[in-house]
Parts: structure tokens; C-alpha cells; sequence
């Protein structure tokens, strides 16, 4: 059997690269994309316990997050339509109409 | 037994190659893609820890409907100017240190705590049936977060279609 | 033989012959299943279908697909080709990879999986992504348009159809396939008689999750040229056609699983002998039917006017007879295999006959328009699959609870379910008929 370790390090690896994908990228849909990542190691990581300690609570946790993540990308890509709509950019440097 | 260990490395190699093209594809399109790719890797990695409920909805939920809701919303928005852009903006060396270190914490967390919590034994007793387990876990323990994520999920639909629609 | 297997490698032998069984059958049976359509659809509108391509059409399959592999292999000038060459393959593999959970008789299933329901469902709607990607990288107005319209379409039936095999599982308790179908058997009756408005919901959802007429507006000739396909070309024009078949069985295969008593006969649990034989009559069903085909052929021998055709004819007669012997050969043999030959008959036939109804559907109904598509997706189907969900549910509270006989609380409910799909039905013209009054009004 798989140490649960194993599990643990490439969850944190999806996390990580999740991470610099959110900081680093200009794109916003592919910034929501790499939320969708960090959400997915974090379910990965959730899991990989519940076999740990041999119940279901982890998976059960990990349903909800999975329906979270499906609310959050709706919203999140309605935004994104109607930003685009009105300014013609998917980009996070062209979006500061709000800045002083 | 190595039959278990070939998929594991596998598919988690599979889900971190593809996360990295993900991260770094020009093409909005290839990155959902190597995202598809990520996701089906996943599912992998729950059916290996024995989570069938899981893995099917990992499929049916994050696969086949958060994704195609990604790949419609890019070929409504124009990608053609957005290819020959600068696609990493200008903190990205910052933002690339700032992950590693926070990497390097969890990592040295995992390590102090190895021996504590026992990592390398897992234990093998979880529920034979794996959709009636979770089925009553989640209408008799957590009956709340279900009721609460059937308000969010009802909340977004409507805000989704307040956000997309033409005029208000 | 068992001792010439290691015993590492044992358990995938097995499911291993079957998978290869079915990825190099099905490619055949869908050429067939097409010209099964031609043919039904020349015999609906009276004339005769292909006759040439030997004896009455019977080789045109073949000689279709010798003509796909031989094309030019066209790609568009801006085509994006990673995806356009991505896209047929992501269609045909999500197609044949649900066959790993679809039981054909009691023992050829390839993975008898706890959640193989789930599996099924799941793999299926991947399928969106071979239309969509294969829309997008074409380049092109009318595939753009016909692969972002598929796609909505089979989103929205998806969560039609799939409630509607929800009501059917309730009364299974299982997500497996084979419990789904034992669970009919200890019950005595095919769900398709405990839950028909269950098995309309699934069979209106299943039509548009194939694209099949009435609601195969996204690849009409009339409408979009060929929708999502439209630069496609030779043979990957003939992976999503293969796809699109592929698809269609197991749809097929679903509902004759879930509705229609899967690999059960007729009749399953009631025993009568010929007398003096332990024969049964609905055992001897199979030999039958395939004496009977091979009668029809080797009487439709002679007279083809070609003597090669005369020959082709034969040998389908000896083909049929071929099987009739084996159908008769499994009587003998023992319960197990007699079971899954018999089983894999019942099972085939009942798929036809599903398939059967597609085609005559297809010729019978005009296509429906896009907004009335989703109209009848979103504001007829989905509200009347949870209601129905519902009814079903309260159905089994009076059987287990209140002590109700099964056949009167199933009959209430599904009464109760009828009444509120005929007020769906008729609601939606109110609302239809105060928008026009409004933009006429503004």
C-alpha cells in the first residue's frame, strides 16, 4: 500500500504550482484555473487522511469543497463575462478602474 | 503490489506535468486541456485510495461540468488579442520565490511530523461500501453542510445568471 | 490451463479477452447498425435502401469504411491541429472506454464496479469535450456554432436522463450493474413497469444526449452543414460516426439494464416444461429466431441475380445456422454457460429493439428547433424527472412503511407523476403568449 506521505507531497506539489499559477499569470480565466488546482491538492490532501484513519469524513468534506468550487467557477466566470463585456480584457493589469 | 505503485507514480505524474503545462501554456485552450488532464489524473489518485463515490463524481462534477463551463466561457471571450500579450506579469519572480518558500515550510512541517502522526501506516479498515458510507454520512452527521450547500449552490446559479445576462 | 497462468496476472486475463473482444467488434456492429438504419429508413418511406454492395446491402458496411480509410485527410488552413487531431480521439475513446462497466450477459462484464452506473454516466459526458474541442479547432463559423449547440443540448439532457435513472435505482439500491439487474429479478418485474415515466424521461434524454432526431439540429444537412464535423474528413469523420454509434448502444445497453430486465428473459422466474424434456419455452426463443433468420436467407438465395451474391447469401445463412446451434449447444452445457450464452442473446435483443425505436423515431418526427429543444430540456423534462424522483421515493415509503402492496403504490405515484407532467405540458403556453403581448406592447 501507498504511504499516505506519498500522497501528502503531491498534493503539496498541486498546491505550489496552483500558488505560483495564481500569482504569476495575467489572465484571470487562467488564474481561476489555477484556483481550481489549489482546491483539487487540498482534496487530495483530505482524502488521502480519510484512508489514513479509515473513515468517510474526509471524502464527505471533500464533496462539499468540490460543490464550493463548482459555485465559485460559476460566479467567478460570470464576472468574467460581464467584465469583458464592458472592457473588452481578460487581463488582471487592465482591470484598475478602481485604482487612484 | 507494483501494480499499485506503477499507477500511483503514474497518475501523479501525469497531474504534475500537467498542472506545470497548465500554468504555463500561451493558449487558454491547451491550458483547460492539461486542466482536463490534471482533474482525470486526480479521479485517478481517489480510485487508488479507495474512494469510488469520489472518483465518479470528480468525473461527472469537476470534469465534465466545472471544465466545459471553462472551455464555453474562452470561446466566448476573444483569445486572439490576449495570445500576443505578455503572459506572466511583472512580480512573477517574487510570486515564484514566495510559493517555494511557502512549499519548503509545509514540507518541513511534514517532516517534523512524520513520526508522530504515524504517516507511513495507513490503516486498511474503511467502509466496505464506499457510496452507502458515504451516503449516510452525509444525511445523518453532516445533514447541515448539505442543506447549506444546496442554499450556496442555489445563491450561485442565481448570481450567475444575474452576472451573464445582457441588461438587468 | 489455469496452471499455465501465473497467478499475478490471473485476474486480467480474463477482462482483458473481453476488452479486445469489444474494441475489435464494435467498429462492425456500428457499420451494421448503420445500415440497419438505412435500410428501416428505405422500408419507412417505401422504397428499398442499398440493395448493390452484395445481397440486399449486406456488405455496404464494409465497403464504407474501405472508402473512410482511403480519403484525403483534409485539414483546415488555421485549424488548431493539436486539438483538431485530439478531438475525434477524445470522442471514440470516452465512447469505448464506457464499455468497462456495461454487463452483456451474466458473466461478460470487463469490471463489475461498485459505482459502474455512475461510471457509465460519467465517461458518457465526457464525450462532450471530442464536440466541443473538435468545434473550436476546426476554424469555423458552422462548426463553432453547431459544437457550442451540441454541447448545451447534451448538458441539459444529461440532467434529465440521469434523474430519470435515479427513480430506477431507488427501487435497485445499488450503483452495480449486476445488483441493478438481480434487484429485477428478486422483484419479479422490470423496472419499466414500476417507473415508466422514469423510463420515458431516460429514453426522450438518451435521443438528445445522442443527437439523434427529433433533436439532432447540431449535425442537420439542412441546418449547419454538418455541425461540430463539418471539417472532418475520411477517417477521423469516421471515428466520431464511430463514436456516435458507440454512444448509442450504450445508452442502449443502459436503459436495457435498468429498465428492461438487462440480461433477464422474459418471464425469468416462472418455469414450465415441454413435457418429457426440461426444455422451457422462452429457452428455446434463441434457436429459433436464428433458425428462422437462416430459413429467410437460404430462401433468398437463389434468387439474387448475381452468383457471388447468391454465395454471400449462403454463407449469412450459414452464419445464422452456426449460431442457432450454439444457442442450442449452451441448453446442454451447464447453468452457468447456458446463462450466459442465453443472457448475451436477451440481452442484444433487447438493445436492438431500443435501437429499433431510435430509428423509427428519427423518421417519424420532425426535428425540433434550438429554442424549443431547451424549452423541453429545462421547463418539461427536468421539472418532471425530480417530481417523478419524488413520487417514487414517497412509492417505496408506502411499500415499506405503511405496508402498502407494491403494484398499488407504484400505480398511485406513477398516476399522481402523470398528472403533473400533463400540466407541465400545457402550462408553458401562458407564459410563451404574455412575452408576445409585451413586445408587442413595447
Amino acid at each position: 500500500m501507498i504511504p499516505t506521505e506519498a500522497y501528502l507531497i503531491l498534493s503539496l506539489a498541486l498546491f505550489t504550482i496552483g500558488v505560483v499559477g495564481v500569482l504569476t499569470r495575467r489572465n484571470v480565466i487562467i488564474v481561476l484555473m489555477s484556483i481550481e488546482l489549489i482546491l483539487n491538492a487540498v482534496n487530495i490532501n483530505l482524502v488521502a487522511f480519510s484512508r489514513h484513519f479509515g473513515s468517510v469524513d474526509g471524502q464527505v468534506f471533500a464533496i462539499f469543497i468540490i460543490t464550493d468550487a463548482a459555485a465559485e467557477a460559476a460566479v467567478g466566470l460570470g464576472i468574467i463575462l460581464a467584465f469583458f463585456r464592458n472592457r473588452e480584457t481578460v487581463l488582471a493589469d487592465e482591470m484598475d478602474m478602481l485604482k487612484w | 503490489m507494483i501494480l499499485n505503485q506503477v499507477l500511483f507514480y503514474f497518475f501523479a505524474l501525469l497531474a504534475v506535468g500537467s498542472a506545470i503545462l497548465m500554468v504555463t501554456r500561451r493558449n487558454i485552450i491547451h491550458g483547460a486541456v492539461f486542466l482536463i488532464s490534471t482533474l482525470l489524473a486526480t479521479a485517478g489518485i481517489f480510485l487508488q485510495l479507495q474512494a469510488e463515490f469520489l472518483f465518479v463524481v470528480q468525473i461527472i462534477l469537476y470534469v465534465g461540468g466545472i471544465m466545459v463551463l471553462f472551455v464555453f466561457v474562452i470561446m466566448l471571450v476573444n483569445l486572439d488579442v490576449a495570445l500576443r500579450q505578455i503572459q506572466f506579469n511583472r512580480q512573477k519572480y517574487l510570486a515564484a520565490v514566495l510559493a517555494l518558500v511557502l512549499a519548503a515550510q509545509v514540507g518541513f512541517a511534514l517532516w517534523v511530523a512524520r513520526a508522530g502522526l504515524n504517516l507511513s501506516n495507513p490503516s486498511d479498515k474503511m467502509p466496505a461500501r464506499n457510496t452507502e458510507a458515504i451516503g449516510d454520512a452525509i444525511f445523518q452527521r453532516y445533514m447541515l453542510p448539505f442543506e447549506i450547500a444546496s442554499v450556496l449552490l442555489l445563491v450561485a446559479m442565481i448570481g450567475a445568471v444575474v452576472m451573464a445576462k445582457r441588461r438587468v | 490451463m489455469g496452471h499455465l497462468i501465473p497467478s499475478s496476472i490471473a485476474p486480467y486475463v480474463l477482462p482483458v479477452v473481453y476488452a479486445v473482444v469489444i474494441v475489435a467488434v464494435l467498429p462492425l456492429l456500428a457499420g451494421y447498425i448503420v445500415l440497419l438504419e438505412r435500410k428501416v429508413m428505405a422500408d419507412m418511406q417505401a422504397r428499398l435502401g442499398p440493395m448493390r454492395v452484395g445481397p440486399h446491402g449486406l456488405l455496404q458496411p464494409i465497403a464504407d469504411a474501405l472508402k473512410l480509410l482511403i480519403k484525403e485527410d483534409i485539414i483546415p488552413a488555421n485549424a488548431d491541429k493539436l486539438m483538431f487531431w485530439l478531438a475525434p480521439l477524445v470522442s471514440v475513446t470516452m465512447a469505448l472506454l464506457a464499455y468497462a462497466a456495461l454487463p452483456i450477459g451474466p458473466s461478460f462484464q470487463i469490471a463489475d464496479l461498485n459505482v459502474g452506473l455512475l461510471f457509465i454516466l460519467g465517461i458518457s459526458s465526457l464525450g462532450i469535450y471530442g464536440i466541443v474541442l473538435g468545434g473550436w479547432a476546426s476554424n469555423s463559423h458552422y462548426s463553432l456554432l453547431g459544437a457550442l449547440r451540441s454541447a448545451a443540448q447534451l448538458v441539459s439532457y444529461e440532467t434529465a436522463a440521469g434523474l430519470g435513472l435515479v427513480s430506477a435505482l431507488l427501487l435497485a439500491g445499488s450503483l452495480s450493474m449486476k445488483e441493478i439487474v438481480q434487484a429485477q429479478y428478486d422483484q419479479g418485474t422490470w423496472f419499466i413497469f414500476s417507473v415508466p415515466v422514469g423510463f420515458f424521461i431516460y429514453m426522450v434524454g438518451s435521443i438528445a444526449e445522442t443527437n439523434r432526431a427529433p433533436f439532432d439540429l447540431p449535425e442537420a444537412e439542412s441546418e449547419l452543414v454538418a455541425g461540430y464535423m463539418t471539417e472532418y474528413s475520411g477517417f477521423r469523420w469516421s471515428l466520431y460516426f464511430l463514436a456516435e454509434y458507440a454512444n448509442m448502444i450504450i445508452v442502449a445497453g443502459i436503459a436495457t439494464t435498468l429498465f428492461l430486465g438487462g440480461w433477464l428473459r422474459p418471464f425469468a422466474r416462472w418455469h414450465d416444461h415441454f413435457p418429457g424434456t426440461s426444455l422451457e419455452f422462452f429457452d428455446v426463443i434463441p434457436s429459433l429466431v436464428f433458425l428462422a433468420a437462416a430459413a429467410y436467407c437460404f430462401y433468398l438465395a437463389p434468387k439474387q441475380p448475381v452468383q457471388i451474391q447468391k454465395a454471400v447469401m449462403a454463407a449469412f445463412g450459414g452464419a445464422c445456422l452456426l449460431l442457432a446451434g450454439a444457442m442450442a449447444a449452451a441448453l446442454l452445457a451447464s447453468p452457468e454457460v447456458m446463462a450466459g450464452v442465453h443472457g448475451a442473446f436477451w440481452f442484444m435483443a433487447k438493445v436492438v429493439a431500443y435501437l429499433y425505436a431510435f430509428l423509427w423515431f428519427r423518421f417519424t418526427f420532425p426535428r425540433y428547433r434550438f429554442d424549443q429543444l431547451m424549452r423541453l430540456g429545462w421547463r418539461f423534462l427536468i421539472p418532471l424527472a425530480l417530481v417523478n424522483v419524488i413520487s417514487i421515493g414517497i412509492a417505496i415509503v408506502l411499500k415499506q412503511s405503511l405496508g402498502w402492496i407494491p403494484f398499488w403504490a407504484m400505480l398511485v405515484m406513477n398516476i399522481v407523476t402523470l398528472g403533473v407532467a400533463a400540466w407541465l405540458a400545457t402550462e408553458g403556453d401562458k407564459p410563451e403568449a404574455a412575452l408576445q403581448t409585451a413586445d408587442t406592447e413595447s
